[in-house]
């Protein structure tokens, strides 16, 4: 492992704020890069900044794993994985130059790439195998590891995606990492939002190489990524209009960035999670769909309460992903469950003092 | 040869008094039928795959309904009975290992489908289904469940999300956490909880994450909703032969590095050819150091192109002989030898106890090489098949179960290479899990302050600590004794022996 003078340092100084904090129980907001300050419920505290604990320790391509420290920017993981044709196959988003991995992990955002489709693919945690944090006594925790299949102990490194800091400082993250695709094509099909979600299931349950699908305004529009034997075949079967393939990646990206024009503006953005099949929802406002159905972006006037409720009725949920704070920003926890939140937080963070409320207003 | 769990009663003998009193009361909750309490009917579930070890159960229940197992579970929590949940019992690492003075909670008649849906290509089913029944059920759709373990024609979907199971097509299509949607189970308490949902990311932490390969300590599974993907519209498999396995090991490396993902890649060495040939007839080269499997799967023109680039690349690395599976038939030929690996091992010898560590890839040869240097220093063959593209081993330790020193030599091998997986920056289990199997080795892999958090998860779900008591995180004291004894033997020497 490499270990340098001023990664040391910034550990030694990670871990003072913090065991500083839980002396005095005063709150600390672990914030790198600050891109996804939006994410979540507002939160206090004094600003801890992980970013001086940065740089990737290990990446072997054959081993088909990269472990860098949480305070990496992210562009230079996926810079050090394109220089060797791979990539971080759930494809998150940046939201802006400054975001780090360990920002990456703790929202737990995932990109176009997290189809429905494609076992390849999959969200954040589908890729973490391993991470190591500072826990609110400032002593660092190592879960899962460096290698593909690990069942020792609970999977505590999943835990940790998503969690919004909540449980404690992420230090380093090892992910899997694969291959960037041979070839990729998009095709785009004038169809209206039921047709197109139609059509997206059934393929879906087909062999096909599908790695991103988006819906809005009666265009949807689908990549292939794969071998190039089996992407010119999906082309053939699908059909469609194909997108200069010199736009493609500029169309993924902004969709991936929300630099798409349906994300501007200061209203309400609803991110309605939903089983795929879910016919089209009946809100009024804008949609955006992404994965296949499963995900659908909402522009509306409707109430937290009634975009919750019709989500959940689908068997979804949603999240007040960017607006007016008017709820809370995730859909509200069973007791049961909220039961087991508290005591994992309680154990892993005492005092209370990483961003308080940002995932659930009582952890 | 017989150890209980550290936290159980001694290995023999049940107290009746206690299990009169037990008995008595699930009959309130439980029809007659679905308890056992005589020796004779506890007896074949006091063990599990792990055979080594054996406790008789209190007493087995076998409930039917959801409801049932959520007041078995109560009853329970109220008098401080531990509780042992099982599936087909399968497992390797004695995860469904009973407790004395507990009720082993059997979930085999929790075993229906309760929905295909192949437009939204899940199925939804009960913990005590089949693996193979998931993709038998799916087939007529074009669909299957990925995850294969190779008790896949046994082992149920209860055990899999406990175990996190793995299998031959793992590095492409994941584990059972890639394709678990959600769980629907019931804590010691007897409440029910919902783990993940239908859609993705459900809201709040990932707990269907830490549920998944918990080796059922957190929570008892009742329902199941998988994913179902499209079955490949072909798949062609290429037997390589290798004359070092170091060259083997370079082999699949490569095939990494050149941006490929095999369905499968699977590694078998020339002891483990040897012993399941004759078993199988799969084929398999005699006179080869490693015999590598690796499948392609995709449409027809895929399949062909992506073939061509293995076999290049296989040549490249010094391969000695390449066959491609030209049918279907063939195909199934080369993996039934794979598959029959453990079947076959159990025919070569009296008794073989299964590994299961992981190592980075590029260092299989080097723990191949090891292992051959340990056969030496305990006197036991050990043929090896790897699933190769995960890095995950699985050494076969031949020994004699009737034998106590070929017993107590047969376990000191297997936690010596352990120990090697930990020194190469792998893991003690990919696949099987800790159970009572590994709980000395998890002292070495996961320092004091990690396997406090570990305690801490389980106290999150399970604060009376009665459900599945003693398995995957050690005692502080058993850790400390574990330390005392390796600091003062080096790295577990033979002489160590007796405390077995």
């Amino acid at each position: 492992m490499i270990t340098t003078a001023s990664s040391q340092e910034a550990m030694t100084a990670l871990r003072a704020a913090v065991c500083e904090a839980t002396a005095t129980r005063m709150p600390l907001r672990i914030r790198g890069g600050g891109t996804k300050d939006f994410y979540g419920n507002a939160t206090t505290g004094s600003v801890l900044d992980p970013r001086r604990y940065s740089g990737v320790v290990a990446y072997e391509p054959s081993e088909l794993v990269v472990t860098a420290r949480a305070g990496t920017p992210l562009a230079e993981v996926e810079h050090t994985l394109a220089e060797q044709g791979q990539m971080l196959a759930f494809e998150p988003p940046h939201f802006g130059e400054a975001a780090t991995l360990g920002g990456c992990i703790a929202s737990g955002l995932a990109g176009p790439r997290r189809t429905a489709y494609g076992p390849c693919y999959g969200g954040v945690r589908d890729f973490v195998l391993g991470a190591r944090m500072l826990d609110g006594r400032g002593e660092i925790l190592t879960f899962g590891g460096r290698v593909m299949k690990n069942v020792a102990g609970y999977d505590v490194a999943r835990l940790l995606v998503g969690s919004l800091g909540i449980l404690g400082v992420i230090l380093e993250v090892s992910v899997k990492v694969l291959p960037q695709p041979a070839m990729q094509l998009t095709l785009s099909f004038e169809l209206e939002q039921q047709e197109s979600l139609d059509r997206l299931n059934a393929w879906a349950g087909q062999p096909l190489p599908l790695s991103a699908s988006m819906w809005h305004e009666g265009m949807l529009s689908v990549r292939l990524s794969g071998s190039r034997a089996a992407v010119m075949d999906a082309r053939t079967r699908l059909g469609g209009e194909m997108m200069e393939p010199s736009r493609t990646d500029a169309f993924w990206t902004q969709v991936r960035e929300q630099a798409h024009p349906f994300f501007a503006g200061a209203q309400a953005l609803w991110r309605v999670c939903v089983p795929a099949t879910l016919p089209a929802l009946e809100l009024r406002g804008e949609q955006l769909i992404e994965w296949g159905g499963a995900l659908r972006w909402l522009r509306t006037s409707h109430t937290a309460q009634e975009v919750r409720a019709a989500a959940q009725q689908g068997g979804g949920h949603a999240t007040l992903f960017r607006g007016e704070p008017t709820a809370e920003a995730f859909t509200p926890l069973p007791a049961p469950l909220m039961a087991v939140h508290r005591r994992l937080k309680c154990h892993f963070d005492p005092a209370g003092i990483f961003n308080p409320g940002r995932l659930y207003r009582e952890l | 040869m017989t150890r209980s769990p550290e936290s159980g009663d001694p290995a023999h003998g049940v107290d009746l008094q206690r299990q009169r009193a037990m008995v008595s009361a699930l009959s309130e909750v439980l029809p007659r039928h679905s308890i056992l309490w005589r020796a004779e009917d506890t007896t074949p579930y006091e063990c599990d795959g792990l055979m080594l070890h054996r406790q008789l159960p209190m007493i087995v229940v076998l409930p039917e309904t959801e409801v049932e197992v959520a007041r078995v579970l109560q009853l329970c929590h109220a008098r401080g009975v531990p509780v042992i949940p099982r599936g087909a019992g399968t497992g390797l690492s004695g995860g469904a290992l009973p407790h004395g003075a507990g009720v082993l909670l059997s979930l085999a008649k929790l075993n229906r489908i309760l929905q295909v849906d192949p437009r939204a290509r899940t199925a939804t089913v009960q913990p005590g289904v089949r693996n193979l029944a998931i993709s038998d059920a799916a087939a007529p759709h074009g669909l299957y469940y990925a995850p294969d373990p190779s008790s896949q024609v046994a082992c149920t979907i209860g055990g899999n999300v406990a175990e996190n199971s793995g299998g031959v097509h793992c590095l492409k299509y994941g584990l059972t956490v890639h394709n678990v949607l959600r769980v629907r189970g019931v804590t010691m308490e007897g409440e029910a909880l919902e783990l993940g949902s239908r859609a993705p990311d459900a809201p709040g932490l990932d707990l269907l994450a830490t549920m998944i390969g918990s080796e059922g300590m957190l929570a008892v599974a009742t329902e199941v909703t998988v994913r179902l993907v499209p079955r490949p519209r072909l798949a062609k498999c290429i037997m390589a032969s290798f004359a070092d396995v170091g060259d083997a090991g370079d082999a699949v490396a490569a095939l990494i590095a050149a941006g490929i993902i095999p369905a499968g890649l699977e590694m078998l060495d020339q002891a483990a050819s040897r012993l399941v040939e004759p078993f199988a007839n799969a084929g398999y080269d005699l006179e080869a150091a490693a015999v590598l499997l690796c499948e392609s799967d995709g449409t027809p023109e895929e399949v062909a192109a992506e073939i061509e680039d293995m076999c290049a690349v296989l040549r490249a690395a010094r391969a000695t002989r390449i066959q491609v599976s030209s049918d279907e038939a063939e195909r199934l030929c080369f993996w039934a030898g794979r598959k029959n690996a453990f079947p076959a091992a159990g025919r070569a010898s009296p008794a073989y106890y299964c590994m299961d560590g992981t190592i980075p890839r590029k260092r299989l040869g080097e723990m191949l090489h090891a292992i051959q240097a340990l056969e030496g220093k305990y006197g036991l063959r050990c043929p090896n098949v790897f699933h190769a593209g995960d890095g995950n081993l699985h050494p076969l330790i031949l020994f004699d179960d009737g034998d106590a020193g070929s017993v107590a030599r047969a376990e000191a091998f297997g936690a010596e290479i352990l120990e090697r997986c930990i020194e190469m920056g792998g893991t003690i289990t990919g696949e099987h899990g800790v159970g009572v199997e590994k709980l000395d080795q998890m002292c070495s892999q996961f320092d004091r302050p990690t396997r406090d958090a570990f305690v801490a998860v389980k106290l999150a779900f399970d604060p009376a600590q009665l459900l599945n008591p003693g398995k995957v995180v050690p005692t502080l004291h058993r850790c400390a004794e574990y330390g005392r004894m390796r600091v003062s033997s080096g790295n577990l020497p033979f002489a160590e022996l007796p405390r077995y």
